[in-house]
């Protein structure tokens, strides 16, 4: 392992065991809450719909609407600052500090402000500044970042919150139920909102007709910062921008249920300021009036901190739609595991923080958790804005990988793989990313490859030059391939056949896992369907996987080159890899020309959802092989399945048929419901991710060795997650496929 | 179901309580709900007002804080979600309705609308024509950060909506 690698590794571990437990526990409620709300809501999808359209238009009117702000705040009576930079915000902070005289400012949650540090500059200018948001507070107490961008303490329980609390303020008493605790800290709180001189807020949403500020909150923090001092400075990023107030409801609905389940959250404000409502005078406690009129003073200080050069940049641009609602941190398993002090950057935390970090801090801040993202797709379905968090983190992985130091590994590259990815690619990556040349030379020389590979030393030196843990079994390369079987085979195509179909030899299938092809194969004919298997190669998603788009990009080319053709002559493309199937879906549409993309989306199943549209169509579920068959792959599957769908191919919205087929022949299903098993391609093979990936795993494990779940045949549709699952279980697993493909291969024990 | 059950209804889960009253049940159900020292703003419905009842409506500073409970009118309303819009102005309906531990908001039930949207779009006309301050309120002011549910923290812990039916 190499230093950074051990660094990386040692410090997933640290959270592992420090923060995981409580990170999952406080966001596994907010993801569950996501999936019923947007399940109840009758409009989610229009919403999403139209909250992406309005972002869209707002961020490519910005500059207009940030000339159109300025004047209607003004004209409100109030000022506007477009800030540059950090620096530029913070002096201009400052001079607004230093006009008010202010020695003391309250502050509630923005995340803005937290980039730019606004805390540390004002301290500096001798401005006493308090966070009032209860999990901030806590924060700025002991001196600690957020680890989630939407609910900053997720990694505090309420013992240690006790424990700090009495540290810090030197208890006689105390505190330890969340009321205690809530009362003191609000209490302490008030005083200071009672005292300040400034009052500070982010923004969630800033109209330009009207001026107006959305804040979105569940406690009172922000509305009493807002209205109390004086002044008050609102902080936002120009991206907050939104052309008009009547765009404002999509997101009012969706915010609350995207971020935690909410119905709705306790408080939508909605200020145009200088607001009308007095300010309170503390220091003259008895007058009425609330002590007198006041002077209303308020500032709008726009962010701009490389946000113009993210809209310049066609990649990096939809980061700018995001509303930081935490959604796509809630959702995806590997933040579960480990919260945002491993994923996450100088500031952001979550799949998007790869898009915020390289636009605002940088691609060092990036660099340090872009492969936590794992590509599992789970956060692009609960995203509000429909933003691609996964292409975004496989864009910033692709600079990253090309702005690799070229010197540390090219005299060990040189040769082995060549592709055109840049010389300093990391050799894991490249290792990973060109596994179909791995597996060609793998099965041509088996099984002499796989006694190589099995061999200690070749493992030591592997884990040390690329990264792959010793601990997973390394696939097994078979001597004939699946393309070979069927060439090979001695069987007449089906009489009368209807339909016809070319099966995708995907590169596990071809190479490793031969029997779910022959499975798929010998089902598809089952049901009288004229199969063929093309001459095609891998879909470019192992190299997209490691950021390598152009390597991707070429395979993409030569897929469509051998799929095309077959296309034209009527054939219906058949997945059996789920990852793939989401490539020809998804990515192609970003890799080939805008026909070609489209022809391959519009013509490709998986695999089961092909046989769910044939026995849908009218094919016979009695001429495939069931739990009553006379033989069957596997005694267990005759008392039940339970079957984990792949991420992606969920994420596809295709669980659903595999369960139906399953059921149509007769079986007891039950599914799994973790977001992830673990291994998402290759990443769970990576030493340095191989706590965590385990850690990921030990959800499906524990579902899947329940009472009621123990005993039953263990189905995946995905090789990775039959992998893990196969290093999971003491059981073995298997592909769908197999189960109902009437001439049986006994299911091989894969564990060594 | 009507609107004004779906707004009451939409409310069951929260700490909050609906009063459903015609106008001339206002002020028992007021007098019921009141606990003292109390604040608000003058009431805009006709024939209703605070002046009978135990309410400082230009409080102090002190006054305010020390208030338990804060009286003030709400509207619109949107029945999908059970929340008051609180508009504040001069009045300083926004620190009436923030810094008591109750917060009374009293509404006419023809002001509840469906959707936030519709709320919404009434708003606009409000802001064009300079209301400052509208804040929806759905519930109490509420936190997790310390672990489990709380309500109370910065704002109300507990919030009744008194629904004029005749107005
Ligand atoms: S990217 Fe989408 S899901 Fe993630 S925080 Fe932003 S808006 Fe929420």
């Amino acid at each position: 392992m190499s230093e950074d690698s051990r660094r990386t590794a040692d410090r997933i571990s640290e959270l592992l065991r420090t923060e995981g437990e409580q990170v999952q526990a406080n966001v596994t409620p907010f993801n569950e809450g996501r999936y019923r709300r947007y399940a109840e809501m009758d409009d989610t999808e229009a919403y999403r719909s139209e909250a992406r359209r309005i972002k869209e238009d707002a961020i490519e009117r910005l500059p207009e609407l940030i000339e159109q702000v300025r004047e209607t705040v003004e004209s409100n009576g109030g000022s506007v600052y477009l800030a540059e930079d950090a620096a530029d915000a913070n002096e201009y902070l400052r001079e607004v500090a230093r006009g008010n005289d202010a020695g003391t400012a309250v502050k509630s949650k923005s995340m803005t402000t937290e980039e730019i540090d606004v805390n540390e500059h004002l301290e500096r200018a001798g401005v006493d500044t308090y966070e009032t948001d209860l999990a901030e507070f806590v924060l700025q107490i002991a001196d600690e970042s957020p680890s989630h961008i939407a609910a900053p303490a997720i990694h505090k329980s309420r013992s240690e919150i006790a424990d700090l609390f009495e540290r810090h303020f030197d208890l006689d008493e105390p505190l330890r139920t969340a009321e205690e605790l809530t009362a003191f800290a609000s209490d302490y709180l008030e005083e200071r909102i009672a005292e300040a001189d400034i009052g500070l807020t982010g923004a969630n949403f800033v109209t330009a007709d009207t001026g107006t500020i959305a804040l979105v909150t569940n406690e009172g923090n922000a509305r009493k910062c807002a209205v109390t001092p004086e002044t008050h400075v609102a902080v936002a990023g120009v991206e907050k921008l939104l052309p008009s107030l009547a765009d404002l409801p999509p997101f009012l609905n969706l915010i609350g249920p995207a971020g935690a389940g909410q119905d709705i959250t306790a408080y939508l404000s909605l200020l145009t300021p200088p607001v009308d409502t007095p300010a309170i005078d503390f220091d003259d406690p008895d007058a009425p009036g609330f002590g007198g009129p006041g002077d209303r003073e308020f500032h709008l200080v726009l962010l701009d901190n490389g946000r113009t050069e993210m809209r310049e940049d066609d990649e990096l641009r939809e980061t700018l739609y995001c509303v930081r609602c935490g959604a796509c941190a809630n959702t995806c398993a590997n933040f579960q595991q480990v919260g945002g002090h491993a994923f996450g950057g100088e500031t952001y935390s979550g799949g998007i923080a790869t898009g915020w970090e390289a636009g605002v801090h940088g691609m060092d801040s990036a660099a340090e958790f872009n492969d936590l993202c794992t590509g599992c797709s789970r956060c692009v379905e609960a995203c509000p804005v429909k933003i691609d968090i996964p292409w975004i983190n496989t864009v910033v992985r692709d600079r990253l990988n090309r702005g690799a130091d070229a010197s540390t590994f090219d005299h060990l590259v040189e040769g082995l793989s060549p592709d055109d990815e840049s010389a300093g690619l990391d050799l894991g990556k490249r290792l990973f990313g060109n596994f179909e040349r791995l597996a060609a030379w793998g099965s041509r020389t088996a099984p002499l490859s796989n006694a190589v590979a099995d061999s200690t030393p070749v493992r030591i030196a592997l884990e040390r030059v690329a990264g792959v843990d010793r601990r997973r079994d390394l696939p097994r390369f078979r001597r004939e391939t699946f393309r070979d079987w069927f060439h090979q085979r001695d069987a007449a195509a089906p009489d009368d056949t209807e339909r016809t179909v070319a099966l995708y030899p995907d590169v596990y299938t071809n190479y490793v896992d031969v029997e779910r092809g022959k499975a798929a194969v010998r089902t598809l004919e089952a049901l009288g369907v004229d199969v063929t298997v093309p001459d095609a190669c891998g879909s470019g998603r192992a190299p997209l996987s490691q950021g390598m788009i152009e390597t991707a990009t070429e395979q993409a080319k030569a897929v469509y080159e051998s799929l095309g053709p077959v296309i034209e002559s009527g054939r219906d493309i058949v997945v059996i890899e789920p990852s793939d199937l989401a490539m020809f879906r998804g990515e192609y549409d970003r890799l080939l020309p805008e026909t070609a993309a489209e022809r391959v989306a519009e013509n490709s199943y998986e695999v089961m959802e092909y046989v769910y549209g044939l026995l849908e169509n009218g094919a016979d579920a009695d001429d495939l092989a069931g739990p009553n068959a006379d033989e069957t792959p596997s005694e267990a599957a005759r008392d039940g399945v339970a079957y984990h769908s792949h991420c992606q191919q969920r994420t596809l919205g295709l669980e659903a048929q595999t369960v139906a087929v399953l059921e149509a022949v007769g079986y007891d299903v039950i599914t799994s419901d973790v977001e992830c098993c673990g291994m998402a391609g290759s990443f769970g093979y990576k030493t340095e991710y191989y706590d965590l990936s385990v850690a990921v795993g030990a959800d499906l494990r524990d579902q899947f060795t329940s009472p009621g779940a123990d005993g039953r045949l263990l189905l995946a549709s995905g090789t990775s997650c039959a992998d893990q699952m196969n290093s999971l279980f003491e059981r073995r697993s298997a592909h769908p496929v197999q189960i109902i493909s009437p001439e049986v291969d006994r299911i091989a024990d894969r564990r060594r | 179901m009507t609107t004004i059950d779906t707004f009451e209804q939409s409310l069951a889960d929260l700490p909050a309580a609906v009063d459903r009253v015609s106008s001339d049940g206002f002020d028992e159900a007021l007098e019921q709900c009141l606990e003292r020292p109390a604040v608000g703003v003058s009431l805009p419905f006709r024939d209703l007002s605070l002046t009978d009842h135990p309410v400082e409506t230009d409080p102090s500073p002190s006054a305010l804080s020390d208030a338990r409970t804060g009286v003030t009118p709400v509207g619109p309303a949107v029945a999908e979600y059970g929340s008051v819009v609180i508009p504040s102005g001069v009045d300083g309906a926004e620190q009436v309705s923030l810094y008591p531990d109750i917060h009374v908001g009293v509404l006419a039930a023809s002001d509840i609308v469906d959707s936030l949207a519709e709320a919404v779009g009434e708003l606009s006309e409000g802001i064009a024509d300079g209301l400052t301050s509208a804040v929806f309120a759905t519930g109490p002011s509420g936190t997790a950060d310390m672990g489990s549910v709380v309500y109370g923290a910065h704002g109300p812990e507990s919030v009744r909506v008194i629904v004029l039916e005749d107005r």
